[in-house]
């Protein structure tokens, strides 16, 4: 299991200016990063490679959670998404996120928001996924 | 001399005076039996006789719409209960909520002044009158209806709303007279342009305007696009609904029926009465109540009486055109509404924080109510999906309080503006 954070924001100029200025006041580099909005108001995800330092700069300024998501490493190619899909769906298991890095050029890691994290990452761990951890994630993307 | 309904409203002064104080003397009476005046009166050892002429009146102190707060239900009824033929009421819940309570006898001179009313602008048996105001627990349907039904109108009880078929039925039924918020006639003149029709086409002959206060300059550009004159109503579900006062065909003030009402106008800040002319707050009694008379009842509203006679000879004076409020009371859509009414609701969340803001604008012609709420930092758990349900929830509260549905938007933690002293908690922005 690996943290991001959930950054809630209304929907106006000059809100991402101040939160990705937090985030590289405090050292922080980002990994990846998505906006969801909803009218006026809107919520911001973030991975980034110091996250307690990244929570603690952005709580001084906004509203910020920490919240657990999966990552789990598969083979860079076709189908290997719809693998994670499956076994999730199987399992009644709801994906609210996913984001995805190629590491390598046969690798990929998936960060999945999930509606259940400790059974999500039993069942890929059964199917014979690699969870990651936040030091093995970090190594990897890093 | 004009074509009245009622010969009182020609009569002499002096005429007038002493129909209101046998009037008052009765009202003290039959208020006597209501806990609540029963209570005041024993407390300032007051009764009927106490009252030997108008002046006396100072007498007794005045009532506020916090006493009928802490005195609902029934601390104000001044009748057994099976005497109620009807019941009005505001909107707002436990400690903020108005019951006015009518017999028989208030409900027929209801009718019988609003029938007055509109027998003075010209409205006669045979014309069509389309009620565009909602029919209900506010007084301004139900009000007008009987009113106009005694003078014998082709009555269309349409209520507020679907404005495509209003038009279709001014067309078919061929409406005369409307009763309708000033706002919603501003915004049907949209309603006419998406279907192609001039309102001067229609058969109307005269607009009334209700429930809300609007400038001259907004009455002007009403009259100018419908082409009929639009007449200013006063009232309050105190002391009855509309009907309180109503302009004559001259549209200088409204008169305000001095049989049914006595009219004083006080300084807000001291109590004390001000001169003919000068402008303070309306306090008014009722003289014709009887299951709920109210007694030098503090209206908020800020007026001044007209001093000079009215050209159109009737006696009863007028009232200039209400200029605001001496409280925070604003009207949304036709609604009464107290902002201390969305604190509370506010308030007894507990995902929302200190801070509040209420917005009023206008959306094109239509009034619209937005209330921007500071979450607080633990209500924000990381989902959108979540804070929209908190939106919703929100929305939702305020409407079951209110009976209006306002916009809510959720901001952060400490982005409101905060000043020093008195916050300001309400943003109107029409004018």
């Amino acid at each position: 299991m690996i943290e991001q954070l959930a950054v809630f924001s209304e929907n106006k100029p000059g809100r991402l200016e101040r939160i990705t200025r937090v985030l590289a006041e405090a050292n922080v580099n980002i990994r990846a990063f998505h906006v969801a909005s909803l009218g006026e108001m809107g919520v911001i995800k973030i991975l980034v490679d110091k996250t307690e330092e990244a929570y603690r700069a952005l709580s001084a300024y906004g509203t910020v959670r920490k919240m657990p998501v999966v990552a789990v490493r598969t083979p860079d190619r076709p189908g290997a998404l719809h693998t994670v899909a499956a076994v999730l769906a199987q399992a009644g298991i709801n994906i609210e996120n996913v984001s995805g890095f190629a590491i390598s050029r046969s690798e990929a890691i998936l960060v999945l928001e999930v509606s259940d994290v400790p059974a999500a990452e039993r069942i890929l761990t059964e199917a014979e996924f690699k969870i990651l951890d936040e030091g093995e994630f970090e190594a990897a993307v890093g | 001399m004009p074509d009245v309904y009622d010969p009182l409203e020609t009569a002499p002064r002096a005429d007038l005076s002493a129909l209101q104080l046998g009037r008052l003397r009765w009202t003290i009476s039959q208020a006597a039996r209501s806990a609540y005046h029963a209570g005041l009166f024993a407390a300032l050892r007051l009764g009927p006789d106490s009252v030997a002429s108008l002046d006396d009146l100072r007498r007794i102190p005045f009532t506020e719409k916090q006493h009928l707060r802490d005195n609902y239900p029934f601390g104000l009824l001044a009748v057994p209960k099976d005497e109620v033929v009807r019941m009005h009421h505001s909107s707002g819940t436990t400690g903020m909520a108005i019951a006015v309570f009518h017999t028989m006898r208030d409900v027929e001179h209801w009718a019988d002044l609003i029938a007055r009313c509109l027998h003075m602008i010209g409205v006669r048996k045979g014309d069509v009158f389309q009620n565009m105001m909602s029919y209900g627990l506010f007084t301004g349907g139900l009000g007008l209806h009987y009113g106009a039904e005694k003078l014998g109108c082709f009555i269309i009880p349409t209520g507020a709303g679907n404005s495509h078929r209003q038009i279709q039925f001014m067309r078919i039924f061929e409406t005369t007279l409307l009763h309708i918020i000033p706002s919603y006639a501003l915004a049907l003149l949209g309603t006419f342009e998406e279907m192609g029709v001039d309102p001067k086409t229609l058969s109307l002959r005269r607009a009334v305007g209700g429930a809300e206060p609007y400038s001259e300059g907004m009455r002007e550009r009403l009259q100018d696009a419908w082409g009929v004159p639009f007449y200013n109503c006063y009232g309050l579900s105190e002391m009855q609904g509309p009907g309180v006062a109503f302009e004559c065909p001259e549209q200088q003030g409204l008169h305000i029926w001095e049989d049914s009402y006595i009219v004083e106008v006080i300084n807000p800040d001291t109590g004390e009465r001000v001169a003919d002319g000068e402008e303070g707050e309306l306090v008014l009694t009722s003289l014709t109540r009887e299951a709920m008379p109210l007694i030098r009842y503090r209206t908020r509203d800020l007026t001044s009486i007209i001093p000079d006679p009215c050209p159109c000879g009737r006696t009863h004076r007028r009232l200039a055109r209400i200029q605001g409020r001496s409280d925070d009371m604003f009207i949304v859509r036709g609604v009464n509404i107290f902002p201390l009414q969305i604190e509370r609701v506010l308030m007894s969340m507990p995902e929302v924080g200190r801070n509040y803001l209420i917005v009023i604008d206008r959306d094109g012609y239509v009034d619209r109510l937005t209330v921007r709420v500071e979450l607080t930092p633990d209500a924000f758990k990381g989902q959108l999906a979540q804070l929209r349900s908190l939106q919703d929830k929100i929305a939702h509260a305020l409407r079951e309080e209110l009976l209006v549905t306002p916009r809510v938007e959720l901001v952060e933690p400490g982005t409101l503006p905060r000043q020093e002293g008195k916050a300001i908690r309400v943003v109107d922005e029409r004018k």
